[in-house]
């Protein structure tokens, strides 16, 4: 979905934090991506290459960590690990789960000079 | 794009005029940015180094989204963030609703697609103040236009807002626009799994409206299933289904909206000096 819109918060998160911490090249950017965040590794990399195009992040690597999904099973009152939104409880087959992790979208961390 | 405050300078147009950059909307923030990143490096000076920051890849967005939600609070105004497929019966079921309640409170719309402003100019003919965003190449409305077009609006107090976001079932999920909650249309004519193929925006909405329920007889949809399949994916979720032709199950909706209404204004100073009518 959205990679591009995706890639575009990256640049302006990038570039509201080179005037806070006065760095103005983006060598590594380190991102947590959760399985069940909707996002797509190939696209979002794809993107990332065209938006930082000229930018201080150009030819920058996109590296990405990908976070397991799990949800809290109502049922069993407990957390448990989940691939998608669908998925049923391991445990007891149930569909009464809340998603707990698994969805974020964060950069964490930058190499810069 | 600009950098400064994700003003689209190419695409996003508001009532088909290109965004103006000229700030005047009700979030503030900063733009001390002098002349962007400055590409000097000193040879022999430059080293590298790790930065934390720990951000969240939507928080602009999601700054906006809580100004946006701020400037509702205060105001003592229902937002809903209408979403489905194109072609889904969105425009139809806003303007029977619009109809209904015009007489009971103030009702206002944003209205976004691609392209064209087909649908607002249907709204206005309800009589309802309503404006366009055409995203241009955008898949979704984010928290910053809507910011833009509500200082348009200029909507009374203890409105409701009628968000009808673009007709796709991925992207709007993921982008908070300031909304109380997100409505999700479905149309039996889409298939009873939709709910198993679009999980994100299933999971994201508190209410599901199953519309054009007129056409069960003519079709092998399976409303049961459909239920079961978006609650597997959102327990909580409640589901109405409804028909804005023959007008079956629209009672619910509106009883659904007036109740909503009502929340919106507890506690609100303005709404309790109009009497919460």
């Amino acid at each position: 979905m959205h990679e591009m819109s995706l890639c575009e918060g990256i640049l302006q998160v990038l570039e509201t934090e080179s005037q806070k911490q006065g760095f103005d090249c983006v060598k590594n950017v380190w991102l947590e991506i959760g399985d069940l965040a909707g996002v797509e590794t190939e696209a979002l990399l794809f993107c990332f290459d065209a938006v930082t195009r000229d930018s201080l992040a150009d030819r920058a690597k996109l590296n990405i960590i990908h976070t397991p999904g799990s949800a809290w099973c109502l049922k069993c009152a407990k957390n448990v690990s989940v691939k998608q939104r669908f998925d049923e409880c391991p445990q007891c087959g149930s569909y009464q789960l809340q998603v707990t992790g698994g969805d974020e979208m964060r950069i964490k961390e930058l190499e810069v000079e | 794009m600009c950098t400064v405050c994700g003003c689209g300078e190419g695409e996003t147009k508001i009532e088909g005029e290109p965004r103006r950059h000229d700030h005047h909307h009700h979030h503030e923030h900063g733009h001390d940015y002098g002349e962007g990143p400055a590409h000097a490096h000193a040879p022999g000076m430059s080293q590298s180094r790790m930065v934390q920051i720990e951000q969240d890849i939507l928080g602009k967005n999601n700054e906006y989204a809580m100004a946006n939600r701020g400037y509702f609070l205060q105001k003592g105004m229902l937002t809903l963030n209408l979403v489905s497929s194109p072609g889904s019966g969105k425009t139809t079921l806003l303007t029977s609703t619009l109809n209904e309640l015009k007489d009971e409170f103030p009702q206002v719309v944003i209205e976004g697609d691609q392209q064209t402003s087909n649908d607002a100019e249907r709204i206005r003919e309800t009589g309802v103040a309503a404006i366009q965003i055409n995203t241009g190449k955008g898949c979704h409305l984010d928290a910053h236009q809507v910011g833009h077009a509500v200082d348009h609006l200029d909507a009374p107090d203890t409105s409701v807002l009628y968000i009808e976001n673009v007709g796709n079932l991925v992207c709007p999920a993921a982008f908070d626009l300031g909304e109380a909650h997100k409505v999700a249309i479905l149309s039996i004519t889409e298939g009873e799994d939709k709910p198993l193929k679009y999980p994100d925006m299933f999971h994201a909405a508190n209410l599901l409206l199953l519309s054009k329920i007129d056409l069960l007889p003519h079709l092998d949809f399976d409303v049961g299933k459909c239920i079961e399949y978006a609650q597997r994916i959102n327990p909580g979720i409640k589901v109405i289904q409804l028909s804005g032709k023959t007008g079956e199950g629209m009672d619910s909706w509106y009883r659904w909206v007036r109740a909503n209404r009502q929340i919106a204004m507890i506690d609100c100073p303005v709404a309790q000096s109009d009497g919460g009518a």
